[in-house]
């Protein structure tokens, strides 16, 4: 037996590390603590050794790296900076009267979410990291970043860059996590073709690249298309840039159904900063809202320089509580609708001056008097029907009074209770016509 | 490639290294391995942790320290993943077993010799690397033999120079 074993202890030694680890492989795969297949609330020991031990050095080298690019960039490399701050500025000023005929339709779509009752999110708070680290492997395409538990970091928030979605927090540990991006084989993310309205999962093939799959080979998708974050995965909140559409390719694995392969917007290979998305709401967060005050205001002063006598309306556009832009200071409104010339002989056909139908009884008259124009907050008095009033100024002979209604019933004969009309919100409220006495006086 | 008889396992010079080497090299491939993609997205090509393994157990040719060697860093490997533990470890294990035991028979120190053995773990390590996560984990992966190739290429020339870059490490005895 001795002999046996000093024969071939290399090579048993050989079966035992393998059988050892062959098992563990088996529990991991056979007991994920998630359905996710996650690590769970506690991370893997050697996983937290490892990731512990390595992210100091790789923050070190970072931070050393950029202490010295800084260094570089500004304080001796400082050439052309003054054009470029130049050319800046005018980009800002072109970008800020952009964003504020933007407003406007953004507001409007608010207001027709809210009576759909759509539940638009809306990013709270961010939380900017730094890249550290990556796997080193091509099989598994996640990041590490210098921002924790520590930092307010959970598992499954949201990672973005201002061109596109990154991927998501998968484990985190004290002062670093883990990024699982969306090129990887055992990511998921849902998605939304921006034209043709096409809904998908997209995830990593097996060269990195994102693509979208399970997808009808009879859908008639274009490139270029724009690829966007439907939300339908409670995880990245709806509309996020995702990237173009490159091409269509054949899904051998899943025939008939054919596969989009995806030009990521974020540069995936090349991330240095990233923003984590740890508060996500409802309502426009009030950050955006003075943002958008001040764009129209810079907006409002950028016209006023290029254009000295254009009427910029410099008045602050009021936002109400839910981002509504309130309608008396609304500058951008659009001009009111045109009214009809006031006449001097109002009758019963000059406009305002016929009663709503609702209110109208067979056989009873009306005055103006009995029937003043609606005003303006929608609430029109009325006055208990058969007590006629004359005209003011009838350019037809006095007929004779009609006759009185037969007896109605106690219900009818009840004086009727004003009539309240639903106010109409208006996108852009018109201005109030002036009153009529106003304009009929010599 | 130059065949050594068996009776000159014994007569060959096991190459010695000072302890902290068998620990900071490893170390340091693993972290430029995770660190240098960063900054330059081609690097993700190369794989520094194998290079290291093949260079020490061929260098020690003790098939034991190797395969214990190449457990230790295919671990380390793993825990930066977000796949289970264990992948890198049994491929590693096995190539440093191999590279030890075939480390006792040919002369390691010729450069050819090195280039051959690098790009012929480097193809072993892919198609154990395929089997385990298809047959094991039952997970989807796809094969690209003209990319392992070229791969194994590139990783076999930075292999031979990183492997002179290592001999300076030697004890002299």
């Amino acid at each position: 037996m001795e002999s046996f074993y000093s024969r071939y202890r290399n090579v048993l030694m050989l079966m035992a590390i393998l059988l050892v680890q062959v098992i563990g492989l088996a529990v991991q795969v056979r007991r994920p603590a998630t359905a996710a297949g996650r690590d769970g609330t506690q991370v893997r020991l050697i996983r937290y050794w490892v990731v512990g031990s390595l992210t100091p050095f790789e923050e070190l080298f970072l931070f050393t790296g950029h202490g010295i690019r800084g260094a570089w960039n500004g304080y001796i490399d400082l050439r052309h900076v003054r054009q470029r701050d130049q050319s800046l500025q005018t980009e800002v000023d072109r970008l800020r009267l952009e964003q504020a005929s933007l407003v406007e339709d953004v507001l409007q779509n608010q207001r027709l979410q809210a009576l759909l009752g759509f539940k638009q999110q809306y990013i709270y708070q961010t939380v900017a990291a730094q890249v550290i680290g990556t796997s080193g492997t091509d099989q598994s395409r996640v990041l590490y970043i210098d921002k924790g538990s520590a930092d307010g970091i959970h598992a499954d928030m949201p990672v973005i860059t201002p061109d596109g979605v990154v991927g998501k927090i998968r484990d985190v540990f004290a002062h670093a996590s883990q990024v699982l991006e969306i090129n990887d084989q055992t990511s998921g993310l849902g998605i939304i073709l921006e034209k043709t309205r096409l809904r998908g999962i997209l995830r990593g093939n097996a060269t990195g690249q994102p693509e979208i799959i399970n997808i009808p080979s009879d859908e008639r998708v274009q490139s270029g298309e724009a690829v966007i974050t439907s939300g339908g995965d409670q995880i990245y909140p709806r509309g996020l840039p995702v990237g173009t559409v490159e091409r269509v390719v054949n899904d051998p694995e899943r025939a008939p159904y054919v596969a989009i392969l995806v030009q990521p917007a974020a540069k995936l290979s090349r991330l240095e900063e990233v923003l984590v998305i740890t508060q996500i709401g409802s309502a426009l967060p009030a950050t955006e809202e003075s943002d958008i005050v001040t764009s129209e205001q810079k907006a409002a002063d950028v016209l006023a320089q290029r254009l000295p006598g254009a009427d910029t309306g410099t008045t602050q556009p009021a936002i109400g509580p839910h981002g509504k832009l309130l309608p008396a200071q609304n500058p951008n409104a659009p001009p009111p609708p045109a009214q009809p010339t006031p006449s001097l002989h109002p009758d019963r056909f000059t406009p305002g001056a016929t009663p709503p139908a609702t209110t109208l009884r067979p056989g009873a008259r009306y005055s103006r008097q009995i029937f003043p124009a609606q005003s303006a907050s929608g609430v029109a008095s009325a006055q208990p029907l058969g007590h006629p009033a004359p005209l003011a100024r009838r350019k037809y002979p006095p007929r004779k009074p009609a006759q009185p209604a037969p007896a109605p019933t106690p219900a009818v004969a009840a004086p009727v209770a004003p009539v309240v009309v639903p106010p109409v919100i208006p996108l852009a409220a018109p201005a109030a016509p002036p009153p009529a006495s106003e304009e009929t006086k010599p | 490639m130059a065949l050594l008889p068996n009776h000159a396992r014994e007569e060959m010079d096991r190459h010695h290294f000072h302890p902290a080497v068998f620990f900071l090299v490893p170390l340091a491939a693993i972290f430029l391995q995770a660190y240098l993609p960063l900054r330059f997205p081609r690097f993700a090509v190369l794989d520094l942790p194998l290079i290291v393994t093949v260079y020490f157990a061929v260098s020690r040719r003790n098939p034991i320290s190797g395969m214990l060697l190449g457990t230790g860093i295919g671990l380390t490997q793993d825990a930066l993943t977000h796949l289970p533990i264990g992948i890198n470890g049994i491929l590693k294990a096995i190539v440093g077993y191999l590279a030890a035991s075939i480390g006792m028979r040919i002369d390691v120190d010729n450069p050819g010799t090195r280039l051959l053995l690098i790009f012929f773990f480097m193809l072993l390590d892919s198609l154990f690397h395929l089997a385990i996560v298809r047959l094991l984990l039952d997970m989807p992966m796809e094969w690209h033999g003209l990319h392992e190739i070229l791969r194994a290429v590139v990783n076999a020339l930075a292999g031979v120079i990183l492997f002179a870059v290592l001999d300076r490490l030697r004890k002299q005895e």
